[in-house]
């Protein structure tokens, strides 16, 4: 009994922190895809986040910023994944371009755009190290509840806690706010929302811009917290892996969580189930598929039917 | 007219912007397309390394625009690809045999990973409804870790890698390598040639490329006609996998002669897409756009030694090139207003 505790004490906080990145980003990948327009270009707004992210802790931390630089990182990932996500808004939107060639030609500028500017600035593949790390930290109070306040509320980033309010922010924003409705109107049937008056093309910019910022913010978190540094190998699959959260969550902020928690002990299991009793008997590559399996299952309908917006990959 | 004027302007747009990037770098432009273009026909071994460059791009170009034609997007070119690398790899080196059966064998084996990757896309599009693109993206991942862990586990030779492939079983070519100033050319351009009029052949002179294209074109009257769609959609991903897993036996018989542990995509799969698109999907414009786009990686390479512009930007160029081609919706609007002030004139 007390060996398990053991194990769930190492893997609970890791599971939440290798969750924290695809949460955040599926959370992004809802916004616009809930007005109808397809983000398969959620690895490139990753590697967007990752790079200004680690670049703009870097440039914080040289003119004196301590221990805000990677706050302010992150801030700068916000606004840089906003503005880079307009590429794929202009192209799928306003120029109606396919939304998935969009997508995928956002992914390859993202990963080239970012690793040019890293040769030409640093002179090698990858950006040096930040120093400024942000530090694991247990809650006060709450991680004084015996058992379950040392698995979820001790030795974790504060930037977890950050990605689990944002759940609960877009939950009301999407089905409790008129904005949210109107975005999940222009997702739906744009023709009828356009008859009553609301802009669709600009519901879809705000979309697609948010999942830039949130999208930024994922990728800079995980780069901040688990890489380090900057370089093309930083994010491999992060944001494909948070587009399959989205679905496996069928589009919905709470059933996204559900997805991310669980795609993040997928990746924790793998890494640390070799000295897991029991579990080191099992190959890591089933561990590093599942998250792959399943959202094809969700999507046959084998693990309860998953309904995209009907609008979604339509111009209007 | 259209067909042509579209890609050559996304072409110079794409250009256009990489020089623009390597201003603001403090780049001379005239200087980096200079040694671009020296890196591909500066010297025969460039040259050599160009066609070398094309020949997984071609395959990867055709399978795309293979599913492309029947209305499907296959972003999963990737994943066949490289099952069709390992499983190539795989009959090379585990079967004996004289090359007149190995080098078929093993090209075979690389067809049939590919086409099965293809097959359970294409299946649950045609059965469940589900739709191909999310489907095929995971379908990368789950091929990229399956023969990682297959290679680490039973095939790891050295390093990163499996043994090489016997001699009966490669596509090296004494001969293509010595008029190129020994570059990695090798017999698999000749088979990317005839991939290409495979393509043409199977899509205008046969009865299902007749059905491929019409359900391509309009799904309702072909299952009106009597088409059976479903099977057309099946047998399209199918055969797109294995296009794409014949490109990946290319790497595998031909380029490297071995299969390695890949720590992330090849991005031949996803060049495939731009190399279809760029191409308008038909067998000269995939050969074509083959070329642009081998020869901006392999001049990217003597872009960087001579004019020290961070190879990169022919990723940056091509992620351009897709956006402009795939947004040709402004292309369009820009000739429309320009013909129809000449007509107010």
């Amino acid at each position: 009994m007390a060996d398990i505790l053991q194990v769930l004490y190492t893997i609970v906080p890791a599971a939440l922190i290798a969750s924290t990145p695809l949460l955040l980003t599926a959370l992004g990948g809802l916004f616009s895809e809930r007005s109808g327009v397809v983000n398969i270009g959620l690895e490139g707004l990753m590697v967007m986040g990752a790079f200004s992210g680690i670049v703009g802790t870097l440039f914080f931390e040289s003119i004196g910023f301590g221990f805000a630089s990677p706050w302010m990182g992150m801030l700068a990932a916000i606004i840089l994944g906003a503005i880079f996500s307009l590429f794929h808004a202009v192209a799928s939107i306003t120029l109606k371009a396919d939304q998935i060639v969009s997508g995928v030609a956002l992914n390859f500028l993202a990963l080239g755009l970012s690793v040019f500017i890293v040769r030409e600035v640093f002179d090698s593949g990858q950006t040096d190290a930040i120093s400024a790390r942000l530090f694991r930290i247990d809650v006060p109070l709450l991680s004084e509840i015996p058992v379950i306040g040392s698995m979820f509320f001790s030795r974790i980033y504060a930037t977890t806690f950050l990605a689990f309010i944002v759940v609960a922010i877009v939950w009301y924003v999407i089905f409790k706010t008129p904005f949210g409705l109107r975005l999940r109107s222009v997702g739906e049937h744009p023709m009828a929302a356009d008859t009553m008056g609301i802009k669709v093309n600009r519901m879809r910019y705000i979309g697609v811009m948010l999942s830039g910022a949130l999208g930024g913010l994922g990728g800079a978190i995980f780069a901040i917290t688990t890489a380090g540094n900057f370089s093309a190998g930083t994010i491999v699959g992060q944001g494909f892996m948070a587009l399959a959260a989205l679905i496996f969550g069928k589009w919905h902020p709470v059933g996204a969580m559900g997805a991310a928690i669980f795609f993040g002990f997928a990746q924790a299991l793998s890494i640390s189930a070799q000295q897991i009793p029991g579990l080191s008997e099992i190959p890591q590559v089933y561990m590093l598929i599942l998250p792959y399996v399943l959202t094809i299952l969700a999507l046959a309908g084998f693990v309860g039917k998953a309904e995209p917006p009907k609008a979604l990959n339509q111009t209007y | 007219m259209f067909g042509l004027f579209i890609p050559l302007i996304a072409i110079g747009f794409g250009f256009f912007a990489g020089a623009i990037i390597m201003l603001f770098s403090g780049n001379n432009p005239m200087t980096g397309y200079v040694a671009l273009v020296q890196g591909v026909f500066g010297d025969l071994y460039y040259f050599g390394e160009t066609l070398q460059q094309m020949i997984p791009l071609i395959f990867s170009g055709i399978a795309v625009a293979f599913a492309f034609r029947t209305g499907l997007l296959n972003i999963g070119v990737e994943g066949q690809l490289i099952v069709g690398w390992f499983a190539a790899v795989i009959v090379g080196i585990t079967i004996e045999a004289p090359m007149i059966i190995h080098l078929p064998l093993a090209i075979l084996g690389g067809a049939m990973a590919g086409a099965l990757w293809g097959f359970v896309p294409g299946l649950l599009k045609a059965r469940l409804q589900v739709h191909e693109v999310i489907v095929t993206i995971m379908m990368n991942y789950i091929a990229m870790h399956i023969v990682n862990a297959l290679i680490r586990a039973y095939f790891q030779e050295s390093g990163q890698r499996t043994a090489f492939i016997h001699d009966s079983a490669s596509l090296a070519s004494e001969f293509l390598a010595e008029i190129t100033n020994f570059s990695r050319l090798h017999w698999g351009f000749v088979l990317a040639v005839l991939a290409c009029v495979l393509m043409w052949f199977l899509l205008w002179k046969t009865k299902s490329g007749f059905e491929l294209r019409s359900v391509g074109y309009n799904r309702q009257a072909s299952a009106y006609s009597g088409m059976n769609v479903k099977t057309n959609i099946i047998m399209s991903m199918s055969i797109s996998g294995a296009f794409a897993g014949v490109g990946g036996a290319m790497l595998g018989l031909g380029t490297f002669e071995y299969a390695e542990i890949l720590s992330s995509f090849t991005d031949y799969g996803f060049d495939g897409i731009a190399v279809a698109l760029l191409g308008a999907s038909n067998a000269i414009g995939i050969f074509f756009s083959a070329f642009l786009f081998g020869g901006l990686q392999q001049g990217a390479n003597n872009m960087q030694g001579q004019a020290n512009v961070a190879p990169e930007l022919a990723d940056i160029i091509i992620a351009l090139i897709i956006f402009f081609v795939a947004s040709s919706y402004l292309i369009r609007w820009i000739y429309s207003r320009l013909q129809s002030k000449k007509e107010g004139k």
